[in-house]
């Protein structure tokens, strides 16, 4: 999604208090193309838990760095689905080395990427060019062939 | 900012009441008062989210690490009250059977291990 292709384009600051503004405002969106409360809920936890590893593993915990937010419907007319893109300019991680730690090994943390994954239908990493990373998550509209598969 | 959590004693039992969303921003404080429970001496801790909306997965670590302390300090710790949104994030971790999970915070008080 370029700049120009984003319907709602939000930057925030690394810092954790902004996480729960964030989420209200995707779960907003994401209920005015409509998504029941379940998949709204579940859109916002997704993007609140990319925020907080880009926050914790890209800025290692600076608070003062910045985050992008882009959303657009996933298909245009009508509206429908929605694509999030979460871009920063923190330390750039080989896509292939993100994975959600194996959940038989229960211990504290490293859950974030394993919920997005459960609870998106597309998810995609990708080294933005000079630094940061671009995360892309697609949740496709509830009755569409995507979202049924 | 608000209180995030209420504290209470309640015979054997401490029983800690979110009232906030447990995201990063608030799972240290919520980890500040756990750690403070167990070692208060009371032989359970009880985590009442009943008012809880919202919780992401720096919430989820924060009750992994509280369990693990009271496994090795032979202090129970049971949740209760859980809304639905936030049970289904337990059920998308596959933690919710790693908990003992009461419906009642009455239960979580005073009930034996399920």
């Amino acid at each position: 999604m370029t700049l120009k292709d984003a319907h709602v384009r939000i930057e925030l600051r690394s810092d954790p208090i902004y996480l729960a503004g964030a989420r209200q405002l995707v779960a907003a969106v994401a209920q005015r193309l409509g998504f029941d409360d379940a998949a709204c809920s579940q859109i916002a936890l997704a993007v609140d838990e990319a925020l907080c590893n880009v926050i914790r593993h890209g800025y290692e915990q600076q608070r003062d760095q910045p985050i992008w937010i882009s959303l657009r419907p996933e298909q245009p007319d009508p509206p429908m689905g929605l694509r999030v893109v979460i871009e920063d300019e923190g330390r750039q991680v080989e896509p292939g080395q993100i994975r959600g730690r194996d959940l038989e090994d229960i211990r504290p943390g490293g859950l974030g990427v394993h919920i997005i994954r459960e609870v998106m239908d597309e998810v995609a990493y990708e080294k933005r060019d000079g630094r940061g990373m671009r995360l892309t998550l697609v949740k496709h509209a509830a009755g569409s062939p995507a979202g049924e598969e | 900012m608000a209180e995030a959590h209420g504290v209470e004693r309640q015979g054997d039992a401490v029983v800690v009441t979110p009232t906030t969303d447990v995201d990063m921003s608030r799972s240290p404080e919520l980890r500040q008062a756990l750690r403070e429970a167990f070692g208060s001496g009371a032989k359970r801790v009880v985590v009442d989210l009943g008012r809880v909306q919202y919780m992401d997965s720096s919430g989820l670590a924060t009750l992994v690490e509280a369990m693990r302390t009271s496994r090795s300090s032979k202090v129970e710790l049971v949740l209760c009250c859980l809304q639905a949104k936030v049970k289904s994030i337990f059920d998308i971790a596959r933690l919710a059977s790693f908990f003992d999970i009461r419906d009642s915070r009455d239960d979580a008080i005073g009930g034996s291990a399920a």
